[in-house]
């Protein structure tokens, strides 16, 4: 069982939460320029990694705001929580 | 090596059973092979199985990182059937259905397969509608579908909540009297007998670490047991396929989360079918052991952790008490996770790759345990000839580009 810090609310345990899939993909712009494998890219392809993933989370049955999470897959160790917008965390090796 | 038969059955016990030959040969790695099969799952093995059998190829190797099964195949719940929406799935699991129903026999190898239909309860009205638009899509492909009103389906499997104050009411359901389940490591074990005859060399405990690129055409493989040359490379891999791809330097439609389910202790003969719901989301058949087998969800998480949360077993446990108020008192034996390689439009792909000469087939998430021979019968051909069997054509990588996917959301889907 996941504990998660939510930004706006702290501690909450996983069962409140929805994993909402890797974060950080740009929307491809501008969109009507955009080729079919660049939209094929942005709509369905994904790093998938075995190790630190960057993933968006859903505090669903909370305060329903979304924020960003990095996450061990192999683990589920939590390295980093951070609100959208803010800078993506460095990956430690 | 001999064939299992009554007579050799009979000789064997006669010799107290310490005569029999080993099942497949355990061979050092070889420095090159024709076409390297990547993953000892049962879509591996029945892809290996293939390509000896009707392609007559016979330099072949499967390279195993754990022990044969030990992947998704030995972890599912064994639930087969082919009543998906899309013509383009009906044509894929129908083909693999029809192998299942000779497999025994193909293979030389009880792989228990027992059709004992399977039921999907409908509670609500969209569940009415959805669960019967999948009958009549069914039988416009040829495909064996059943409605059941209410009744029937209380006569079909008395045992399911029909209490007046039940929360989620049954009205209905849709039953493929073909469906079934199999024994999964039989599968596993079939194939790889069958493939070894065939001179395949299974190779176990060889992880494949990186893949080897001259230009754009693959050349071969490193692994925790040596370099390996190889003409061409198929990679079955499940929920490490996003790892394999990017060795190869590509990504994939596909992210991997845990699939759990769970066993209850033994019980004498109570469900004589596989009993689905979409709605409450579990699914339950009842094993020749006695156990019952219980399907549980996926997390929304990525994890490669082949461990799941307590949650959603919780949740299933709760589902399944639901449908079946006698199984209230049951203990748990056990519970499981695999990770699964779910496909954002919940189709495989089985396709050829950016790179000449690999071949990934994956994708196939919570659900392709049913196809594991058909998809080794597409796979193999797809390999052969470097071009897509025409039932694999609609599952190769460009439909992401062009649009043309296969959706398999659909409501018959607790997706297994
Ligand atoms: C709990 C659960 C329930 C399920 N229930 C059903 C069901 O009822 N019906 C159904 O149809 N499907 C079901 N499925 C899905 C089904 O199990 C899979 O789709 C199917 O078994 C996949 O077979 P496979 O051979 O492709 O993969 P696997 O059996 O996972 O084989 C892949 C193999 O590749 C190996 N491998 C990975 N990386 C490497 C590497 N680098 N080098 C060498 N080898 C490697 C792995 O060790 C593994 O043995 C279920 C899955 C789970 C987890
Ligand atoms: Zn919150």
């Amino acid at each position: 069982m996941l504990l998660l810090h939510c930004p706006y609310c702290g501690p909450r345990w996983e069962q409140e939460f929805q994993c909402r899939g890797e974060a950080h993909i740009a929307r491809p712009e501008p969109a009507a320029e955009a080729s079919d494998a660049t939209w094929a890219a942005y709509l369905y392809l994904r790093s998938n990694p075995k190790g630190l993933h960057y993933e968006r989370w859903q505090h669903t049955h909370g305060c329903r705001r979304w924020f960003n999470v990095l996450r061990s897959t192999l683990t589920h160790e939590i390295v980093a929580i951070y609100r959208p917008g803010e800078p993506k965390p460095e990956l430690k090796r | 090596m001999s064939r299992y038969s009554a007579i050799n059955l009979l000789r064997n016990a006669l010799g107290g059973h310490r005569h029999w030959p080993v099942v497949w040969r355990d061979p050092a790695p070889k420095p090159r092979y024709e076409v390297v099969i990547v993953g000892g799952g049962g879509h591996g093995l029945a892809t290996a199985y293939y390509l000896a059998k009707h392609h007559g190829i016979r330099d072949i190797a499967v390279l195993e990182k754990g022990w044969l099964g030990g992947g998704n195949t030995g972890r599912n719940t064994t639930v087969v059937r082919s009543n998906y929406l899309n013509d383009e799935s009906g044509s894929l699991y129908e083909l693999s259905l029809k192998l299942w129903e000779g497999l025994s026999q193909e293979l030389n190898y009880n792989v228990m397969f027992s059709q004992r239909g399977v039921l999907n309860l409908a509670h609500t009205e969209h569940d009415v509608q959805s669960l019967r638009r999948h009958v009549f899509a069914n039988r416009t492909q040829g495909i064996d579908a059943e409605w059941l009103s209410a009744d029937e389906v209380r006569a079909f499997c008395p045992i399911l909540n029909f209490s007046p104050g039940a929360r989620f009411p049954i009205r209905g359901g849709s039953l493929q009297r073909r469906g079934g389940i199999a024994r999964h490591d039989a599968v596993a074990w079939g194939f790889a007998r069958a493939a070894d005859r065939l001179g395949v060399d299974i190779i176990q405990n060889c992880e494949v670490t990186a893949l080897k690129r001259e230009g754009d055409r693959i050349v071969g493989l490193e692994t925790s047991r040596g370099e390996i040359a190889a003409g061409k490379v198929g990679v079955v891999v499940a929920g490490h396929c996003g790892v394999l791809a990017a060795m190869a330097g590509f990504r994939l439609p596909i992210e991997s989360h845990p699939l759990q389910a769970l066993v209850s202790e033994p019980l004498k003969p109570v469900l004589h079918t596989v009993v689905m719901s979409g709605l409450v989301h579990v699914y339950v058949s009842q094993s020749d052991k006695g156990e019952l087998v219980i399907g549980a969800g996926a997390d929304t998480y990525n994890s490669y952790a082949q461990r799941g949360s307590l949650g959603i077993i919780e949740g299933t446990a709760h589902a399944l008490i639901e449908l079946f108020p006698c199984f209230s008192r049951l203990r748990m034996l056990r519970s499981w996770a695999g990770i699964v390689d779910i496909c954002t439009d919940v189709s495989p792909i089985i396709s050829k790759t950016p790179v000449a000469g690999l071949y990934f087939n994956c994708g196939w998430g919570t659900g392709g345990f049913k196809a594991t021979p058909g998809s080794g019968f597409v796979f193999a051909h797809t390999i052969v000839r470097d071009e897509p069997h025409p039932v694999a054509a609609p599952f190769s990588l460009d439909r992401f580009t062009s649009g043309a996917i296969v959706p398999e959301h659909g409501a018959a889907a607790v997706a297994h």
